[in-house]
């Protein structure tokens, strides 16, 4: 256990990916390190324990992952889904490293799965985890304990002595009782604040209170608030986050991976009005699913319901929670609190206008689109004419906010006057809005946890030797 | 506000999916209740996936039945993987735990299974039935062996073919082993076609069955995802693998040795004892060895693991049979290195106590995991084979 008046060479805010690659490599390099993690061993690892892979480049098959992802491609594509948004530098920097990922991790206990039939058909960018990232985060603070990483639980920093961008000590409320903790170096890997509704409310209004917040209630966003306090340059803007339409029906806090309904683009979606107002078919899911949370969160008391007939029932993976069943339309929307006769004109509309020729495939974009309908429905469009009729409740589910720390590409956090902080490094979603200004592309952001995690641990580590 | 949890009351419903069913007949025991709901929740997240059959199993169903559930609590080896991995594990409001939830549901289709159907309560507090059959199979054969010889045969020295026979004679000995043995094989075989019919039944195939016998001949799945088990903790490790390796081909070998000295006591007239370079005592010494360091080094993971996600309330049926077996190959082997002194005539009569509480116990103790479990690999490559 820390003791009050040591000063150790790194402390670490946060307890999930990013902490423990910038612990693990630290340690490596001989620094003594703490970690403060705020939630109970039970909860540790923050939104790390829902994650299940990252997204590494390759330029020839793997043992893990088929065909190659060239540098090139993976930056074309974090350009296509953040228009733009993001620092060209530090992107590519990322894209660069994730390349010798996959072996830094299996080094350090991480163990990985054979390439799967895919739910989400990763198999070419994306390793996962054997177990998923609970077991990954089991493996890494194996690692850190064996190197002779610190860890205490319920610990979270709320203060911060920082002078002319010289961190000398943080506050921390360990189990119920503060005390100051010294270190020679200091790293945010806290995560972002999506689990702090006060703060969603300042950059959603009021619809910010019908959001489920996928993973972790402890990234409360404590430390990006200091850091921004205390003068550090901020990226992305509030409202800007990783959110995907999950179960209207799931916990507040860490539904995790369960929650996720995959009908949408064997359905239609309407709003409270029971009126469609998206493209369901625009693209397959996996490129699609990470716009819906923001889409609903548009939408008049940010709910939605995906309807489906008894012909895509089985289309996609099992829901967590029962389908919602009726026999005719008007008995779903009765069942679903919407207005019968509105749902039944949306539907009548729909049908009329699923005219397309061509056999249905859910495996290829078929082509097959509505005619003469606002909006339209561009693939797998068929008529919702065969009973049950199934509908499915969906809101907006917050994973992480980008708002940020900026950093530069040693993962040292910079002033908003342009300095550079001395011994503050910042890992994880607390900086991934440097990458990720808008937009998100599965598993950039464990990634991005992992590059400057360890660039993090490294660069914290030879400040606190030297 | 410190130590306070920061989660506030869950958005709308929770836990999810609960004990009712649509179209359900009947209301399903706790454990069958917990083990649908764990399913239901593990099926929508699916991490899982690369750490054994069950997955891949839950994996081709959307609903589960009973009989499903109790297929897949068969198939799970308890490597306890999912636990460690599980993100929904305690303290998480859903609280799974799905080792625990097989293992109890497990205990279930033993009794459920159990032939004649009445007998299946003796599972309910196994490790007490147990023990004390064993002490009564014990104190009967120290009984029957102090009513039929006088105390000179008894404490004498034998030697030579047939002495064993001097003490306890071959009809006693064949005729209470033949028929208690019997009786443990066609009990298991009726709880057998009872379990396999109520996980679906179907044709058994030859390559399903050939299958099955290689998993569970080197029990690979206990070898988890490839690391092993979490036999204590988050560590993966292969030591319950490994001692249950030596625990079962020690089993095994011992009872190859039985059928080796059958066969030559009736095949050829070679009666026993024999020489330390025969078969059945070659057999016999290295099953024992192995039984025993087998049946110790588990008794010892038990005490050490982590209890959470252990059924513990079950742990009597588990230590029972350890015990059990580990005090049969105890005395077992105590026999063959005293077996030309006087101390010959007791130790034969506790051997043959514990070798009659076993077979006697066969049928409704943890022996029948066996089957059930070679069953439900049977089961899970005839699905993947047939996919």
């Amino acid at each position: 256990m820390a003791n009050q008046g040591e000063t150790h060479d790194v402390l670490i805010a946060g307890g999930g990916n990013a902490a423990l690659c910038a612990a693990i490599t630290a340690a490596e390099r001989g620094a003594r390190v703490l970690i403060a993690e705020a939630a109970p061993k039970g909860f540790r690892a923050g939104n790390s324990r829902h994650t299940r892979n990252l997204r590494t480049a390759h330029e020839a098959p793997t043992r893990l992952l088929s065909g190659r992802y060239p540098v090139a491609e993976y930056l074309d594509d974090l350009m296509r889904v953040t228009a733009g948004k993001t620092d060209e530098r530090l992107a590519r920097i990322t894209i660069e490293e994730s390349a010798g990922l996959a072996e830094w991790m299996h080094a350090r206990g991480v163990r990985f799965q054979p390439a799967i039939s895919g739910t989400l058909s990763l198999e070419r960018t994306n390793p996962f985890f054997r177990g998923g990232g609970k077991a990954m985060m089991n493996a890494y603070y194996l690692t850190a304990a064996r190197l002779g990483v610190e860890v205490i639980y319920d610990a979270e920093v709320i203060g911060l002595e920082i002078d002319k961008g010289v961190f000398s000590a943080a506050q921390v409320r360990h189990r119920g009782f503060e005390r100051r903790i010294a270190a020679r170096a200091f790293i945010a890997a806290s995560g972002g604040f999506q689990a702090n509704f006060d703060w969603l409310e300042e950059a959603w209004g009021p619809a910010a209170r019908n959001f489920l917040i996928r993973g972790t209630p402890y990234a409360k966003g404590t430390v990006l608030r200091l850091l921004l306090d205390a003068g550090f340059a901020s990226v992305a803007e509030a409202d800007q986050c990783h959110a995907i339409a999950i179960d209207a029906r799931g916990p507040r806090f860490d539904g995790g991976i369960a929650t996720r309904i995959d009908s949408v683009p064997f359905s239609i979606m309407v709003n409270r009005e029971a009126q469609r107002f998206y493209d369901e078919g625009e693209d397959f899911w996996p490129k699609r699913y990470a716009i819906w949370g923001r889409l609903i969160a548009k939408q008049p008391d940010q709910i939605a319901w995906s309807i489906i007939d008894a012909k895509a029932e089985e289309l996609f993976l099992p829901p967590l929670y029962p389908p919602i069943r009726a026999q005719s339309i008007a008995g779903l929307a009765e069942a679903l609190g919407l207005d019968p006769a509105a749902l039944g004109a949306t539907v009548d509309a729909y049908n009329a206008a699923c005219d397309a020729e061509g056999p249905f495939d859910p495996g290829v974009l078929d082509g097959r689109r509505t005619h003469g309908l606002t909006p339209p429905k561009t693939n797998w469009a068929r008529p919702i004419d065969q009973p049950p009729y199934i509908g499915f409740p969906l809101r907006p589910g917050i994973t992480f906010t980008y708002l940020g720390v900026k950093v530069d590409e040693s993962a040292a956090a910079q002033m908003a006057d342009g300095g550079r902080a001395e011994n503050i490094y910042a890992a994880g979603e607390i900086m991934a809005g440097n990458v990720l200004g808008q937009g998100y592309l599965g598993g950039l952001g464990l990634t991005i946890g992992s590059v400057f995690g360890r660039r993090a641990g490294e660069a914290a580590a030879r400040h606190a030797r030297h | 506000m410190p130590g306070t949890d920061p989660r506030p009351p869950s958005a709308t419903q929770s836990p999810p999916p609960a004990v009712v069913r649509e179209g359900g007949r009947t209301l399903p025991s706790p454990a069958l209740a917990e083990a649908r709901r764990t399913m239901e929740i593990c099926n929508a997240c699916r991490y899982c996936e690369s750490f054994c059959p069950v997955f891949p199993a839950m994996e081709l169903r959307r609903a589960f039945s009973d009989g499903d559930l109790g297929y897949l609590a068969n198939l799970c080896h308890n490597c306890k993987g999912c636990w460690h991995a599980c993100q929904y594990a305690p303290p998480h409001e859903w609280g799974l735990n799905l080792p625990r939830a097989f293992a109890e549901l497990r205990a279930e289709t033993y009794a459920s299974h159990a032939w004649p159907r009445g007998l299946g309560r003796v599972f309910e507090r196994n490790g007490m039935v147990v023990s004390l059959a064993t002490a009564l199979c014990l104190a009967a054969v120290m009984i029957l062996t102090v009513l039929l010889q006088d105390q000179a045969t008894l404490s004498a020295s034998h030697g030579g073919p047939g002495a064993f026979y001097a003490v306890i004679p071959w009809g006693v000995m064949a005729g209470l082993g033949g028929l208690t043995f019997g009786w443990a094989v066609l009990a298991m075989a009726l709880g057998a076609r009872s379990f396999w019919r109520a996980s679906g039944g179907g044709a058994i195939s030859r390559a399903a069955l050939r299958a099955a016998l290689r998993d569970a001949g080197q029990t690979r799945h206990l070898g988890g995802g490839g690391e092993g088990c979490n036999d204590i903790d988050e560590r993966f490790g292969m030591g319950r693998r490994h001692f249950h390796l030596a625990m079962m081909w020690g089993f095994l070998l011992c009872f190859a040795a039985t059928i080796a000295g059958t066969v030559m006591d009736h095949g050829f007239g070679w009666a026993a004892p024999y020489s330390w370079y025969s078969v059945p005592v070659v057999l016999g010494t290295a099953g024992g060895i192995g039984l025993m360091a087998g049946t110790a080094g588990l008794f010892a993971i038990k005490f050490a693991t982590d209890r959470a996600p252990e059924a513990t309330g079950l742990w009597g049926m588990d230590l029972g049979l350890l015990a059990l077996l580990h005090l049969t190959a105890l005395t077992g082997l105590a026999l063959l290195a005293w077996r030309h002194t006087p101390a010959m005539g007791w130790l034969l009569a506790i051997h043959l106590g514990f070798v009659l509480a076993l077979f006697v116990t066969l049928p409704y103790g943890k022996m029948v995991h066996g089957v059930y479990r070679l069953l439900a690999l049977v089961r899970h490559h005839r699905e993947q084979q047939a996919r």
